[in-house]
């Protein structure tokens, strides 16, 4: 048999839903097409298998406790390619809505008289980005499985992904959905990086904001929207914390 | 054979989250039996006060992703019934038949990817693809019907965004029923396949029985998954959702660090087990005669056996979601999107997870701001369980040695199919 030169990958996991590795098992049959090109050494959710010597990690959900920085500083060190999977990976998530509180308190709040039992120690949310050195970044909650795909083979191949730096919008308009706004509702579609195929207004929901923003989004431009529909900075705010709390776009706002 | 075992697995494979199994004896003396969960916690109740009564539901969806529906689904029950919404027969329908996806979706991935290499001997389903091909192109089948299922109508795979409070964003077309309908028809060969090949290799699960108390959700004229009241085995009576805290009396074991959920006994058990050993007789046909198939009756309590019941329901959900689509078909849809106004108020939903009973409750304030949750998740509720089981079945099976005991208790915890990154409740424990 001739040598294996497939790339080793292994998939790590962090605080998080564990729903963007759900979304590499939703691809079925076509993770045995992943397989001529990618060899995976460990992935705890679904094989297994463990292993300490890989190419590529992928790494799932954010870092919320000194211990797993150590453990994420290990895993870059061995690593030659570091991929964030998923909006907990990318910028924090959902998990940072915590880093808006008093960290004791949110303690308390869960925990009540245990609150002081030292395991229940937790820090404040970090994205992967904030603790080691990010390759690539597949963004989402959850992840688009396509793009998963199609990120995987570029990188195992040597290739740069291509991934779209224009809002939620133009793809939302492509599917002729009735913009949320005209439903007085607020929308993150025209300041968020497309790529999802807008399934969420397409369903009749408001874009949260879940992959993060466009390199360089235009947040006057969503204020003059709010105006148009008698809207406040404070409903765009409500609805931006809760994927991309303390980000920088939604500090300028 | 040797009565020395020291099992040691940090972080089991083929679950969904982190759980350590910690085993001692020396010549015969069990010295230690733990069960330990060292998932990091994330704190959702905490989180999601100062949100909108609109955003909650998708806040907690990512509590878990392979329970996102059942979790978006009990947190509208909650915000609805804190405000007094009653929401209408079409909705109620339609919520049950997306919530039908996610048990097929998750009992398949289950059975199928997680469970059945144990009874092949692989470390995984990816060689079974060589193997057993046939088998796993059903399995393949039956999950991504599931999937499908869960994306017509709540618009995603994972973490639905076509559920709002009140009713529905997206409704599904009456053409789009009819081809689910279609669809569901043809899927029940492939499960009749599944359940043959589970049957065939039935024989590998361990024979262990340990008598426990069962909890479930029970409505009379249905095997449910999201009506009615708390029921339990151990006693006649049964508690409305909104005393939910009176069931699950969560404690901190001296034993264990994971807090523990206990009602009757010691602990008790939720998932598909618990829901067969409570509601069984509301079994439909097709179902019934699978569960004769393995001979599974009520009063089961080898907790192996939870794999099966799985099987069991995977039919039930099929059945039953045939009859609902055609309910649903015979009254037409009906273009409703309400627009649900916020008062403050208390409420309580509970919807019964793949994996077991899931509880909701938030407080709310005159503007519809969440002021308080509290979250109690089906693999807590299961943790006490799961120690207890571990404490009979080791001194059972020490003669059996280090290799085969590790595995079976493997097997056990996987039985249960733990959710563990459903963390809200999770003490942390100290690795060994």
């Amino acid at each position: 048999m001739s040598e294996d030169t497939r790339p080793r990958v292994a998939i790590f996991d962090f605080a998080c839903c564990e729903g963007c590795q759900l979304q590499i098992v939703n691809m079925e049959e076509e993770i045995l097409d992943l397989l001529s090109v990618v060899n995976p050494v460990e992935w705890r959710e679904a094989i297994s298998d463990q292993s300490d010597e890989y190419d590529i990690a992928i790494i799932e959900g954010s870092i919320t406790r000194p211990e797993d920085e150590k453990r994420l500083r290990e895993i870059r060190s061995r690593a030659k390619v570091l991929i964030a999977l998923g909006a907990c990976a990318t910028m924090g998530g959902v998990n940072k809505l915590k880093n808006s509180f008093d960290l004791k308190e949110v303690r308390e709040c869960v925990y009540g008289d245990d609150a002081h039992m030292p395991h229940l120690d937790t820090a404040m949310t970090k994205s992967v980005a904030e603790v080691v050195d990010v390759d690539f970044m597949i963004q989402g909650c959850p992840t688009n499985g396509k793009e998963f795909s199609y990120i995987v083979r570029c990188l195992a191949t040597g290739v740069t992904p291509i991934v779209p730096n224009h809002p939620v919008c133009v793809e939302c308009k492509m599917k002729e959905n009735v913009c949320r706004y005209e439903f007085n509702e607020v929308c993150l579609g025209p300041i968020t990086r497309a790529g999802c195929e807008a399934p969420c207004p397409s369903a009749g929901l408001w874009c949260f904001g879940c992959r993060g923003f466009v390199d360089d989004p235009n947040v006057d431009a969503a204020k003059d929207v709010m105006d148009k529909y008698g809207l406040t900075v404070d409903d765009l705010k409500t609805k931006l914390v809760i994927f991309n709390n303390q980000q920088e776009a939604v500090n300028n706002v | 054979m040797s009565k020395t075992v020291d099992i040691n697995v940090h972080h089991v494979t083929r679950i969904e989250g982190h759980g350590n199994i910690v085993v001692r004896a020396k010549d015969g003396v069990v010295e230690r039996v733990e069960w330990q969960v060292p998932e990091a916690p994330r704190f959702f109740e905490a989180m999601v006060r100062g949100r909108s009564f609109q955003d909650i539901q998708t806040i907690v969806s990512r509590v878990c992703g392979i329970c996102s529906f059942t979790h978006s689904l009990a947190a509208l029950r909650a915000v609805e019934d804190a405000m007094d919404i009653t929401v209408s027969e079409q909705t109620d329908k339609l919520r049950v038949l997306a919530h039908y996806g996610e048990q097929l979706e998750s009992h398949a991935l289950h059975v199928g990817y997680l469970v059945a290499p144990d009874l092949l001997g692989v470390k995984s389903v990816v060689p079974l693809a060589s193997t057993h091909l046939d088998v796993v192109k059903c399995i393949i089948r039956c999950h991504r019907l599931g999937n499908e299922w869960m994306e017509l109508l709540g618009g995603r795979k994972t973490h639905p965004v076509a559920f709002r409070v009140g009713g529905f964003g997206r409704l599904p077309s009456i053409a789009e029923l009819k081809d689910l309908k279609k669809r569901l028809e043809e899927i029940i060969p492939d499960l009749c396949t599944v359940a043959d090949v589970v049957l065939s290799l039935a024989g590998g699960l361990p024979a262990f029985d340990r008598p426990t108390e069962y909890i479930a959700l029970t409505n009379p004229g249905e095997y449910s998954f999201y009506h009615g009241p708390i029921a339990s085995t151990d006693t006649d009576e049964q508690v409305p959702v909104q005393e939910f805290e009176r069931v699950i009396n969560e404690y901190v074991s001296p034993q264990s660090t994971a807090k523990w959920a206990k009602w009757h006994r010691d602990s008790y058990a939720v998932g598909s087990l618990a829901r067969f050993n409570i509601n069984a007789h509301e079994l439909l046909p097709l179902a019934k005669a699978t569960a004769a198939k393995f001979g599974l009756e009520k009063g089961c309590c080898n907790p192996y056996m939870n794999n099966v019941a799985q099987i069991v329901e995977a039919v039930q959900v099929v059945e039953h979601g045939l009859q609902l689509i055609d309910e649903l078909l015979s009254a037409g849809i009906t273009a409703e999107f309400p627009k649900p106004k916020p008062k403050a108020g208390d409420g309580a939903g509970a919807v019964e997870a793949p994996r077991g009973i899931l509880f909701h409750r938030y407080q709310f304030d005159e503007n519809g701001i969440c002021t308080g949750a509290n979250l109690s998740i089906p693999t807590n509720q299961n943790h006490a369980n799961i120690q207890k089981d571990f404490e009979a079945l080791v001194p059972q099976f020490l003669d059996l040695g280090q290799d085969k005991l590790r595995l079976y208790l493997e097997m056990l915890v996987r039985a249960y199919d733990p959710c563990i990154s459903c963390s809200t409740h999770y003490l942390n424990v100290e690795f060994v």
